[in-house]
């Protein structure tokens, strides 16, 4: 009985060790690549302002991987995410160009108010929840697309866009009026006849993909908007003193939002829920969880950050709204998630692994830059690290069945 | 062996074969034997290990211990692939057909006739009409789409695939669970034709009338052992029965005083989306309440529209005092639970823990204020864990590394953590092994007596079964539901097996 018991004692300590160990091999990953680059690169490479500008590099990708790990633990996918970083930059950058003009008797424009000018420390912070808001916004549609309610969604973009045709036609109270009217009875028509028809998140975010980097380019007339400098500008800038002069302050930020977001997968009911819909639906919904719910607040949650990201990406680029940038991020952001230990059927997935998964892109990139390599060797490295992260992953899997 | 037999016609023979999968044993050494042109039924319930046994055959396991002999030659398939073309096919539960090809590309998939590189569609059509002629059903354009076939015509097509590439071995797994009565006639005629032929064929099945009926010889699998056999002409149905419980029906089946308390549970005229058509029901407090019929009668469709899941077209439900809209959270909150049929696609998040899984339903008080710790979820899932006593490494291990009846037992320890009143249970033991069953039945008992002492009051239980000595075994009323009606509730003491059957398939009503 006693040996028995002894016995089971071992085998629990032996699964819990394993666990562990699943749970960390991104991080193992992460330390035996940049060991590896540390042997053959030496000093350049691990020097600490090397380190900072791999993880301010790696801050963006991080930061919108941070919430695409949410949607890929539901069992979703968000392709979307270049297109919604560039989309966020032209709005943040739209934002915070917004200012009054008054038309000269010769034809030609005067400003007479300029929202930054007059509050320069203010209006970068509407700028930064107009940003994340955005983003939310654009998660929640997705979200309702997700989750059957596509004409709900489009009600509401026919009432918007209701509003930006008739704005300079009636009045624009009256534009108001008549967007929320149309969007209101499509509403309810398509409530009462249009069944409800699941999309599944991939061909959602498909759409998304192209629509946000049309309406991205749409926003500026085909051309990147320049806002004049503000401190938003300087976020991913390390400062002379202060906490700032360690890291640029976006890279605290994404820090921050890992802890938080990671603490809410793990010990919030809601991050639980997120396991639970990824791992199986139909079981989360037999054990009463709201899946819909859940899944609106995930996607809006998630695509916050993705704005946030696309803040970053403003400040990134020194302080320009750009149409085409981001391009090919969401790949990079899933790659990340997946090579962090995330299962693309769901269920499955962390912070620190979809963060490791990041650094370890980053690192290669960096290094090989190091050693002289070409773009497309560090290509080549990147496409093998995520099948062989992949394979093992699901060796370890095999093993453990 | 009783009888000298000629060893030339024994077509297939297993010998102490056993299997084991991590601390499960699901075969502990068995042994069978099928001659040519004979109908071998392998009867067990379910868990008992047919499966295994069966999957050991075609080459989908391999067994840890024993052998295999096919027509005197030893037989080791790698695959299933492997025993296909060694001479061993399945027709299984679950058609395994490509829905979407036409009936020759399925027949010859794999072995598709050509000339040079390309298919020889002119032959493939021949070769096709050729095996179904065999099978009796040259009718069967080669041409048509699979989906576009009923039920029993593709599992025809199944058959007509194994023919054609010159399958000996011919298994059929509950061949006949999803056909109506017309179409077991014609699939038995046509068995009985295969086995003039000279197949040897295995019957797997635990409709004992059936086994009477088509079966030359039958073995009894219990537990993972082979427990007995014989000639259905020569043994009484009972004495199977007995066989395959291998207990007394009164010890699986505890039963306490159980007084009827208050109302619980009220359905009335209850109507589906689609199904069921209409059902009225009274569930008291300390009453188990079995609901009986056949696989699509509607069975399942009442529990989920009771319970939320499925939309409710017409009709009142009412629980304890609650009436009105119904939705899965909604009936938590109102000390209503379910356990899921479909243990793998609905009931159980395969890859989440064992705690995780039990404590699904509320996540409150996990933690230090609105937090859900896992300890906190530990602490919450193990008095559970051990009273149903669910054999675990810990709360933190994978459900989907249980056994099937330690999975189900997870199921059902999620309704005693979330102290329900009322309990649904869709198939509470379907497929799990016979010391689980009882364990199951014997927690049904003790709900829906309740305990004074420590101040748990009866439960009321509705409670879906195919099993038909399960249903009158432990509940006092049993209904039948027959094509989406739903009939009235009557004592046990009033019923037996034959009368449910009668009334679940309309027999009644046509004599």
């Amino acid at each position: 009985m006693k040996q028995q018991k002894r016995q089971a004692a071992i085998v629990r300590r032996a699964a819990g060790s394993k666990a562990l160990l699943t749970r960390l091999g991104p991080l193992i990953g992460l330390i035996f690549v940049w060991g590896l680059f540390a042997m053959v690169v030496g000093g350049s490479f691990i020097n600490w302002p090397n380190q900072r500008l791999i993880l301010l590099q790696s801050t963006v990708v991080a930061t919108a991987a941070i919430g695409a790990t949410l949607i890929i633990i539901s069992g979703g996918i968000d392709l979307s995410v270049g297109s919604s970083i560039a989309f966020g930059t032209m709005l943040i950058a739209l934002i915070l160009k917004f200012e009054l003009t008054e038309t000269l008797p010769d034809g030609g424009e005067q400003v007479v108010w300029s929202a930054l000018e007059t509050m320069p420390i203010l209006w970068p912070i509407v700028a930064l929840i107009g940003g994340i808001l955005g983003g939310a916004v654009i998660g929640l549609s997705i979200g309702a697309m997700v989750i059957g309610h596509l004409g709900r969604v489009a009600a509401l973009l026919i009432g918007g866009f209701t509003v930006l045709w008739t704005w300079s036609v009636i009045t624009p109270f009256g534009a108001v009026v008549a967007g929320i009217i149309a969007a209101a009875v499509l509403w309810v028509l398509s409530d009462r006849f249009l069944k409800r028809v699941e999309l599944s998140p991939f061909i959602v975010t498909l759409g998304m993909w192209g629509a946000l980097r049309g309406a991205a380019k749409g926003l500026g007339d085909n051309q990147p908007i320049y806002p004049d400098q503000s401190w938003l500008t300087d976020l991913m800038q390390t400062s002379d003193s202060g906490i700032g002069s360690v890291m640029a302050p976006g890279v605290w930020i994404m820090i921050a939002l890992a802890i938080v977001i990671a603490c809410m997968l793990r010990y919030v009911r809601f991050g639980r829920h997120i396991f639970a819909i990824g791992s199986n639906e139909e079981t989360a919904r037999l054990c009463g969880v709201n899946v819909e719910r859940t899944k609106l607040a995930l996607y809006s949650v998630a695509i916050a950050c993705t704005g946030l990201a696309a803040l970053m990406q403003f400040s990134f680029l020194t302080g320009q709204g750009d149409p085409v940038t981001a391009e090919g991020y969401e790949l990079k952001v899933i790659a990340a998630v997946v090579i962090g230990g995330a299962s693309l059927s769901g269920g499955e997935g962390s912070i620190l692994g979809t963060i490791a998964g990041v650094l370890i892109m980053f690192v290669v990139d960096n290094g090989c830059t190091q050693l002289g390599l070409d773009n497309w060797v560090q290509e080549i490295v990147t496409g093998a690290i995520i099948v062989a992260a992949v394979g093992l992953d699901r060796l370890r899997h095999r093993r453990m069945v | 062996m009783s009888e000298p037999r000629d060893s030339a016609a024994v077509r297939l023979r297993m010998e102490g074969v056993r299997k084991a999968f991590g601390a499960t044993v699901a075969l502990a050494g068995v042994d069978l034997e099928v001659q040519a042109g004979e109908v071998h039924a392998l009867i067990g319930e379910n868990g008992a290990g047919k499966s295994t046994l069966m999957k050991i055959l075609s080459g989908a396991y391999r067994a840890d211990e024993g052998l295999m002999w096919l027509d005197g030659e030893p037989y080791q398939p790698k695959s299933p692939a492997d025993g296909r073309r060694a001479g061993v096919a399945m027709i299984y539960q679950e058609l395994s057909l490509a829905r979407h090809l036409s009936v020759m590309e399925n027949i010859l998939l794999g072995v598709e006739p050509r000339t040079g590189p390309f298919i020889n569609w002119k032959r493939m059509r021949s070769s096709t009409s050729e095996a179904l002629g065999q099978i009796g059903r040259g009718d069967i354009a080669p041409e048509v789409q699979v989906s576009k076939l009923s039920v029993a015509e593709q599992q025809l097509v199944e058959i007509a695939r194994s023919v054609a590439i010159g399958c000996r071995v011919l298994v059929f797994d509950e061949p006949t669970s999803s056909l109506t009565q017309a179409d077991i006639r014609r699939l038995f005629d046509l068995i009985r034709r295969l086995k003039a032929d000279g197949h040897a064929i295995v019957y797997i099945s635990h409709v004992l009338e059936e086994v009477q009926e088509i079966a030359d010889r039958f073995t009894v699998l219990r537990d993972g052992h082979s427990v007995g056999s014989g000639r259905p002409a020569e043994v009484k149905t009972s004495e199977i029965v007995t066989m395959m419980v291998g207990r007394d029906v009164e010890e699986l089946y505890p039963r306490s005083q159980r007084p009827a308390g208050e109302l619980a549970l009220k359905i009335t005229d209850l109507a589906g989306a689609r199904l069921p058509l209409t059902a009225t029901l009274e569930l008291q407090r300390g009453e188990v309440l079995g609901i009986a019929g056949l696989v699509g009668a509607g069975r399942t469709e009442l529990m989920r529209a009771v319970f939320g899941l499925d939309p409710v077209r017409d009709g009142e439900v009412k629980v304890g005092g609650f009436v009105g809209g119904a939705s899965p959270t909604r009936r938590w909150s109102q000390g209503v639970g379910m356990v899921s049929e479909d243990r793998k696609n609905e009931g159980l998040a395969r890859n989440l823990t064992v705690a995780d899984n039990i404590t699904m339903p509320s996540m409150r008080g996990m933690g230090p204020g609105w937090l859900v710790t896992p300890a906190g979820q530990d602490r919450a899932s193990r008095p559970w864990i051990d009273r149903l006593r669910i054999r675990c490494l810990s709360p933190r291990q994978p459900v989907e590394a249980l056994s099937g009846g330690n999975q189900q037992k997870v199921a059902l320890a999620r309704l005693l953590y979330a102290d329900v009143d009322v309990l649904l249970l869709d198939e509470p033991t379907r497929g799990i092994d016979v010391g689980s069953k009882a364990d199951i039945y014997q927690l049904i008992d003790e709900l829906a007596r309740g305990d004074e002492e420590s101040n748990r009051p009866p439960r009321a239980v509705l409670m879906i079964s195919s099993y038909l000595p399960e249903l009158l075994g432990v509940c006092d009323r049993i209904a039948v539901m027959r094509r989406g009606v739903l009939g009235e509730a009557r004592p046990v003491k009033e019923l037996d097996e034959r009368g449910i059957m009668l009334e679940a398939t309309g027999a009644e009503q046509a004599t």
